[in-house]
């Protein structure tokens, strides 16, 4: 090491994303209590497809396998993917997905660092629009189960497509509750009598908002330490607030009420585990605000005039496609060039 | 309390200052010989005054300083010049350069000096004095500071005295300040006098409590003289950042200080500034912390030309060193030896070894999550630099504000991709200005290609027109020549011989009174003619 600087502050990028995996374990926790112990089995099947994926790619690119595997990068990819799909699916779906992200998606545009779309929500994408059908095969929260498939059963289902006799997909999935809102309101029913229903909670549905306090605690975890700044969450966040809440306003039989909107759906764990992938959103403060305000809006507009129960992920994507414009528009002044540029 | 500003980013590297800083600044003995380089500042060369086999005194002359930006080099001691040549300095480039080497006699003999007082010396003299008595900046910038004092077309109004000293390890301003704070203040007074400046404020970091103890002291009797302590923050001594701090004032890459009525200088370049004025001292020592894989972190007095061996020896260099670097861990430069000797931009010489600076790890790709921006002071976007410098992209790398950059090495320091940053920006500018260089070059040859063109084109008019009024005065010649067949022939037969010679004609020898007159009148013409063809190719 002849050039300066000889010293170097202990982190790496290794660390960096280790934390943000630690930083998912509330979500994982809440899913855990809520849905059952299925969840640990997609999130392994995922982090080994990842990683074998990843050591694959990198050998047919000639990369060096150790250091990049050892980043952690492709693991947490895993997990997200994992957290975004339904655990109660097919092995071969969340198979799928991964290899899709990490080839397609990571790999073939360069690796870590080079990819322009968050390989999760590609995953997601691809998947949704390939397997609608396997993508609405939510679990049902422990205390609305009426039958018990159990563990064993959820295994045999998800290795073998078997379900036992006089049991049907149906008894133990439901649809999410945006999904829910949207049918219920296409059939004319109001808010207040759709959130009546039993899978609604305090804040939206039952089970679920906990996770997303999960992915809430997790977050503001990764901002207290510095791994995140507030500006993407909190742009995100707030921006969906308040279009929520303008169109609650307006009327509140048809639109649902802001805090619905942030609890529900991939809100959460977007605001401060997807849109936060560095890569894929720009650098300057600015253009954070602006990324995450559009995705925001995006995700309303999807959500409530667009065909898919849930926009979080096509919001991302289409907004991870004008970064290098947002990014060259929010170029910060410099130190001492402030007042001359008007 | 003053209020304080605020600079963006900065980082907290560990400051590892105490260790050099339990015992005062020592003096070590005479080194077996010194080496002393002739380009020590910014500006041009020293002309070397002496030669091999010279005995010269403590304190002479040995390098005057060029026209325009250039500084004195003087004989740290006494003793005999026995080789002016080539040698490896101690600079970031590794290259030789021209060097006197001197064997100390042991004498210490000085040359005559006289003494001044600073308050009533002219200030042309004060400036005369710095610049023959080599002061530089001592901060590392090495600036002669009698270019610094001349001032600009605006009014300096704040004095700024760094005593910050933000990179770890360094300590010996820390040192200075503690031992020598009334001299720094008597060279604060100096400046202050020959700028004209309303107030000097003398910025120490808030991790130095008794220099900054030592240094209010010293100036509690000068209204004009304020010390305050800054917030510990790395690169808050950078001229730039600490201006900043003080005064709110931001100096723009390419801006001149002055231009913003704020100039600075470091405490020890103050130091030096009264001991060269009142003392006639020019600068032959400075105070150098020895410090990292030594037995003994010290600052020492060292005389410029010391060999970096023998420096280190003093402090107790361990075994295990690998290398050295010059001066602090965040923006020093590893000595292309330890044989190389000390100069007037050395501040501290850090014995270097795997357990102190463990290698880096391999870089790994950016992942853009502008850490890197967070830190950068001058409030650039490094990783987009680094994007630029790396697919050599320089116009794009200069319209995202390359030249902003300080090389501070915050950037390199919090990357968690571990990617040697600072290192791309030094490659994208000296890449650039090579092709700057280039280009110069380029202009240069074409245009000296296109005046070369023009001369000729110009030359070749020249003949024509010669050439036309020769055929003037000859057609002249002959319709003012009816005399005779025979006079007409000879002066055909003269214009021919003299076209083919290419001569002035000169038979005029029997045409009458009236002809010659006329010939006399159209030769003066000619004769003009020439001469302003001549007065245009002089222009």
């Amino acid at each position: 090491m002849f050039y300066s600087p000889f010293i170097r502050k202990p982190i790496s990028v290794s660390q960096i994303m280790l934390r943000v995996m630690l930083a998912l374990i509330p979500a994982i926790g809440a899913y855990l209590y809520y849905f059952g112990p299925i969840i640990l089995v997609s999130l392994t099947l995922a982090s080994i497809t990842a990683v074998a994926t990843e050591a694959a790619m990198l050998k047919l690119r000639k990369r060096p396998v150790a250091p990049f595997l050892q980043d952690n990068s492709a693991l947490l990819t895993a997990w997200l993917i994992a957290l975004s799909i339904p655990a109660l699916a097919p092995w071969w779906l969340v198979v799928v997905g991964t290899v899709f992200a990490i080839v397609i998606a990571k790999q073939l545009y360069g690796g870590l660092g080079n990819n322009p779309f968050n390989p999760a929500m590609i995953a997601y994408a691809v998947l949704i629009i390939s397997f609608p059908t396997h993508m609405t095969h939510w679990l049902t929260p422990a205390m609305l189960v009426h039958a018990d498939l159990g563990f064993a059963g959820q295994l045999a289902y998800m290795f073998g497509d078997v379900l036992p006799q006089n049991m049907t997909l149906d008894a133990v999935t439901m649809a999410t509750p945006l999904d829910t809102l949207k049918t219920q309101l296409h059939l004319g029913t109001a808010i207040s009598s759709i959130f009546g229903q039993p899978i609604f909670g305090a804040l939206a549905g039952h089970g679920s908002e906990m996770v997303a306090v999960g992915f809430l605690v997790g977050g503001v975890y990764l901002w207290a330490t510095s791994i995140i700044s507030w500006h993407l969450p909190v742009a995100y966040l707030g921006t969906l607030f308040m279009i929520a809440s303008i169109f609650n306003a307006i009327d509140p039989a048809h639109y649902a009420p802001p805090l619905f909107h942030l609890f529900s759906g991939a809100a959460m764990m977007g605001a401060f585990f997807i849109l936060t992938d560095p890569v894929t959103s720009p650098t300057t403060h600015k253009g954070k605000l602006i990324f995450a305000a559009g995705a925001a809006f995006l995700t309303y507009v999807i959500r409530v005039f667009g065909g898919f129960p849930d926009g979080m992920a096509f919001a991302t994507l289409l907004m991870n496609i004008c970064v290098p414009l947002i990014d060259l528009y929010t170029q910060p002044k410099v130190f001492g060039k402030k007042e001359q540029a008007r | 309390m003053t209020q304080l500003y605020h600079f963006h980013g900065g980082v907290h590297p560990p400051t590892h200052k105490n260790q050099s800083t339990r015992s005062p600044i020592a003096t070590p003995p005479l080194p077996s010989k010194l080496v002393i380089p002739f380009h020590q500042h910014v500006g041009s060369m020293a002309k070397p005054l002496v030669q091999a086999g010279d005995y010269v005194f403590k304190g002479q002359l040995i390098g005057m300083p060029e026209d325009g930006l250039s500084s004195a080099i003087h004989a740290s001691t006494s003793g005999t010049i026995t080789e002016i040549g080539m040698q490896v300095v101690a600079h970031a480039s590794g290259l030789p350069d021209l060097c006197a080497t001197l064997i100390p006699d042991g004498n210490e003999a000085w040359i005559e000096r006289e003494r001044h007082n600073p308050i009533t010396l002219p200030i042309d003299e004060i400036r005369h004095i710095l610049r023959l008595a080599g002061i530089v900046g001592l901060g590392g910038a090495v600036f002669p500071s009698d270019a610094k004092l001349r001032g600009g077309k605006h009014h300096v109004r704040t004095i700024v005295l760094n005593g910050a000293e933000c990179e770890p390890y360094i300590t010996c301003d820390d040192m200075l300040m503690r031992q020598r704070a009334r001299d720094i203040v008597r060279g604060g007074d100096i400046i202050r006098r020959v700028l004209g400046a309303d107030e000097v404020l003398i910025g120490i970091e808030d991790n130095k409590p008794q220099a900054i103890a030592m240094m209010q002291e010293a100036c509690v009797d000068r209204s004009s003289m304020r010390v305050i302590a800054v917030p510990t923050l790395y690169p808050g001594g950078g001229a730039k950042q600490l201006i900043r701090v003080l005064t709110g004032i931001e100096v723009a890459a390419g801006v001149r200080s002055t231009d913003k009525g704020v100039q600075c200088f470091n405490v020890a370049t103050a130091y030096s500034i009264y001991r060269a004025v009142a003392f006639s001292e020019p600068l032959l020592s400075r105070i150098v912390t020895v410090t990292g894989n030594v037995q003994k972190p010290q600052n020492f007095e060292v005389l410029i030309g010391t060999p970096v061996d023998e420096l280190v020896a003093w402090a107790g260099g361990k075994p295990d060193t690998t290398h050295h670097i010059m001066g602090g861990p965040m923006m020093g430069v590893a000595l292309p030896n330890d044989q190389v000797s000390v100069v007037k931009a050395c501040n501290c010489i850090i014995a270097a070894s795997d357990a102190l600076f463990p290698p880096a790890p391999p870089a790994m790709p950016c992942i853009r999550c502008t850490r890197c921006a967070e830190v950068c002071p001058q409030e650039l976007q490094p990783q987009d630099l680094y994007w630029f410098a790396k697919s050599k992209n320089f116009g794009k790398a200069q319209e995202f504000h390359l030249f902003d950059c300080i090389e501070c090495g915050a950037c390199s320091y919090v990357c968690p991709s571990h990617i040697p940053l600072v290192q791309y920006y030094r490659f994208a500018k000296s890449e650039i200005w090579a092709r700057d260089n280039d280009k110069k070059a380029a202009d240069q040859a074409r245009e000296r290609h296109e005046f070369r063109e023009y001369r000729i084109e110009r030359e070749k008019q020249e003949k024509a027109d010669k050439l036309a009024a020769k055929e003037k005065a000859a057609l002249a010649a002959k319709q003012a020549a009816p005399v005779s067949d025979d006079a007409q022939q000879k002066i055909q037969a003269a214009m021919a011989l003299a076209k083919q010679q290419a001569i002035t004609p000169k038979n005029v020898s029997d045409l009458t009174p009236q002809q010659q007159a006329e010939i006399a009148d159209i030769e003066a013409r000619r004769a003009n003619s020439q001469a302003r063809a001549q007065s245009d190719a002089g222009t």
